[in-house]
């Protein structure tokens, strides 16, 4: 059997379904093989966009999502792709071609050394040079990328390897001593963040990223213990926006009552986050008066960026489980009241008058689509569709949270479709944004599959003019999109795609259920007001208790309104 | 926050590129290497590198626990705190002048166990083993009379046997959890 083959007949074995990828030289026996394998490709219009798919097929399954590129620039194409998942802990396994063996080093008609410039952007990665490697090297690929903290791996596989005849057997036993992940929680720390939480009486639990592989644990801690949930960007869905329990999401983009209960808490129990930058705020700041209990599966997240004074490493189905066994009800009903004065004193506002508003076009496709997958690009957007359209079910908010990659979304709503086939998927996007991956229409249109793409269009890069005019003196550098923005319905027509311009407030109540009801591809394009801001915010480096309101409303004294 | 030495021993797979991988870690997160040797081990497939690296000792044990995560790296042991031996050898050329120069550099080296490996008119080599102490000593003695290229393999340490209190972690169990 050939190594392109082998390659194919391993895909097969781990159950893959479907590869994102885009052909040439270096990759073409694999191709090939493909040519007589049960295994469905997709052909993407660029490889970076084939990653992202492969990045959302996993997060909407949980199933690892697999793309092919060529050696060179279809294998650099990958980069941002790789990065994405790597930030968000994504299960991909990315198969590229590269030149043969004896050319590689020689810079080759298409060489890059892709094997470097992907190790630090993977969980691990590979060069496999010999034929008899490759069953090894791709069921740990595989492995690697699904167990412990997921993450990207990346094989690369020379032309020559590709070519070469090998007969041995494709069953490989996994045998990676250094690699040996911690999924059951130290029963002592379990015991210890048990005594904590129980001492608590202002305890909030923030669940991140890893949540999303755990929402029964997570739904059974909460309704047992009635601890009050924050989930972070990557943590939406987790547990169920809208319950009394939720408190939304944190950080500089957060809810006023995320944000005061991380200031004013006496506990913050972690699960499954890395405590980034943009929940955090100033660390010095942050949850000033807490006992941070942390559980996480990646040891080198705990106390990383946060000290955490009860850390349990560990998956989340095995700690929360047995930390709620040793827990009562919490007896903290002056704290769940203030919480709820907060949510009922700062609910979700916006100008309701004149020009059409992002924020009442994501509620009017919130109405219309119910249940349903979102995936996002990156900008303003991004943060009005995760305070005002957070889906209840997991694996179903699908955005770039760590590298906040322009022209993700996109490409994630086809990944998505393809993960869950027969659900709606709305794509969130700005007019900056969905032009990164615009390419990818022509995807969409080949597979007709049920996405909507609803374009907020400000004419703007709207998040860095927000910036611009908060922190900037208004000195608007290099925003400006409108005089060359495409007319989008017309691009979405010219793939063969519905596309509609909407101007208006009745125009958009009319188009929105329509597009829904509809089982293909829709593009919507919606001007809205082009100043809007995403309120409230923490300014960069200011901590979440100085975060701004909204215009003219600075935060003030909240730590005066600690219940007694 | 204490800043402070530490010597970590890290027990590697023999794989193409796991020396990038680290030598990458290091950069990315903005870790310094004082020094750093590595070779092959006991155990056939695995080398043993040996790191001396200065930091907060949050910033260090951010290190080991970024270490452990590399597939490649199967144990990373933190020497600090424990009594360990260390060795590091050196070739050091140095200047001769005059016959009198000669016979006291010839002198010093024996004060210092150090062997002669090349013998030239105007230069003697020496090779110079053990701790970085004894390496700097030497380098000061020699300094009057004219260094003129040396090299050093940097640090390698074993634990000693007596006090085996090992703070070795197991792969993915932080030490501190």
């Amino acid at each position: 059997m050939k190594g392109a083959e082998i390659v194919m007949k391993m895909l097969e074995r781990h159950g893959v379904e479907v590869v994102f990828g885009h052909p040439g030289g270096a990759i073409m026996p694999v191709y090939d093989a493909l040519y007589d394998s049960s295994v469905k490709h997709v052909l993407v219009r660029h490889e970076q966009a084939g990653a992202h798919m492969a990045d959302a097929y996993y997060r909407a399954s949980g199933r690892v999502g697999v793309c092919f590129a060529t050696s060179g620039p279809g294998a650099t194409n990958l980069v941002t792709g790789l990065a994405t998942a790597h930030m968000d802990s994504s299960a991909v396994v990315a198969i590229t071609g590269n030149v043969a063996t004896s050319l590689i080093g020689t810079d080759a008609f298409q060489e890059a050394d892709v094997y470097g410039i992907t190790s630090a952007i993977t969980k691990h990665n590979y060069l496999v040079k010999d034929v008899a490697d490759l069953p090894r090297v791709l069921t740990e690929a595989f492995h690697i990328a699904s167990t412990g903290r997921p993450g990207p791996v990346l094989v690369d596989v020379p032309k020559d390897v590709q070519l070469a005849e090998y007969d041995g057997p494709l069953d490989v036993e996994v045998d990676l001593p250094g690699y040996r992940p911690t999924y059951v929680g130290n029963a002592r720390q379990i015991e210890r963040a048990a005594e904590a939480i129980r001492k608590a009486e202002r305890p909030v639990m923030i669940v991140g990223g890893g949540g999303q592989a755990a929402p029964e644990a997570v739904a059974s801690f909460v309704a047992h213990t009635g601890i009050p949930v924050i989930t972070t960007l990557m943590g939406i869905g987790a547990y169920p926006a809208g319950r009394e329990e939720s408190l939304g999401m944190p950080g500089m983009h957060g809810t006023v009552t995320a944000n005061r209960a991380i200031t004013n808490c006496d506990l913050i129990l972690g699960a499954g986050l890395r405590f980034d930058d943009r929940v955090t705020g100033k660390v010095s700041r942050f949850a000033p008066n807490a006992t941070v209990v942390h559980i996480d599966i990646d040891p080198a997240e705990i106390s990383k960026l946060v000290k955490a004074h009860v850390p349990v490493v560990g998956d989340l189905r095995d700690v929360l489980p047995r930390l709620q066994a040793l827990l009562p009800r919490l007896d903290i009903d002056p704290w769940r009241q203030q919480l709820a004065a907060w949510k009922a004193r700062y609910p979700e506002r916006w100008k309701r008058e004149g020009t059409l508003a992002s924020q009442e076009v994501i509620q009017m496709l919130r109405e219309a689509a119910g249940e349903c997958i979102v995936t996002t690009e990156v900008g303003q957007h991004q943060m009005f569709a995760a305070r005002l359209f957070p889906t209840s079910k997991p694996r179903s908010f699908i955005t770039s949270g760590g590298l906040g990659t322009m022209g993700f979304g996109l490409p994630a709503a086809i990944g998505a479709a393809f993960a869950r086939p027969g659900e709606r998927v709305v794509c969130v996007a700005g007019d900056g944004s969905v032009q990164m991956n615009v390419q990818e229409l022509a995807t969409l249109a080949k597979h007709r599959l049920p996405v909507v793409i609803a374009i907020l269009n400000n004419g703007m890069l709207g998040m860095v003019r927000q910036w611009q005019e908060l922190f900037h003196a208004k000195r608007y550098s290099e925003v400006y999109l409108a005089d060359s923005n495409p007319d989008f319905a017309k691009l979405a027509e010219a793939y063969g795609i519905e596309g509609f311009n909407v101007f208006d407030r009745e125009q958009a109540q009319e188009v929105v259920p329509r597009a829904l009801a509809n089982d293909g591809p829709v593009l919507l394009n919606f001007y809205v007001y082009e100043a809007e801001k995403v309120w409230p915010m923490v300014p960069a480096g200011a901590g979440v208790d100085e975060m701004i309101i909204g215009d003219q409303e600075p935060e003030e004294q909240v730590r005066e309104e600690v219940p007694a | 926050m204490s800043v402070s030495r530490h010597v970590l021993s890290v027990t590697v797979r023999d794989q193409p590129g796991v020396l990038l991988r680290i030598a990458g870690l290091f950069a990315r997160r903005g870790y310094n290497i004082e020094s750093l040797s590595v070779a092959q081990t006991e155990r056939p497939g695995l080398s043993r590198t040996t790191f001396v690296v200065t930091g907060e000792d949050a910033t260090v044990e951010q290190v080991t626990k970024q270490l452990q995560k590399l597939i490649d790296v199967l144990t990373v042991v933190d020497h600090s705190g424990s009594d360990y031996v260390s060795r590091e050898l050196m070739l050091i050329k140095v200047s001769v002048r005059s016959p009198d120069d000669r016979v006291e550099i010839r002198q010093i080296a024996q004060d210092f166990r150090a062997r002669i490996v090349d013998v030239a008119r105007q230069a003697l080599t020496f090779e110079v083993t053990g701790d970085e102490r004894k390496i700097e000593a030497f380098i000061n003695q020699m300094r009057p009379f004219g260094i003129v290229e040396l090299v050093r393999t940097g640090m390698v340490a074993l634990e000693r046997t007596e006090q085996v209190e090992r703070t070795e972690q197991g792969r993915g169990r932080a030490k501190a959890a």
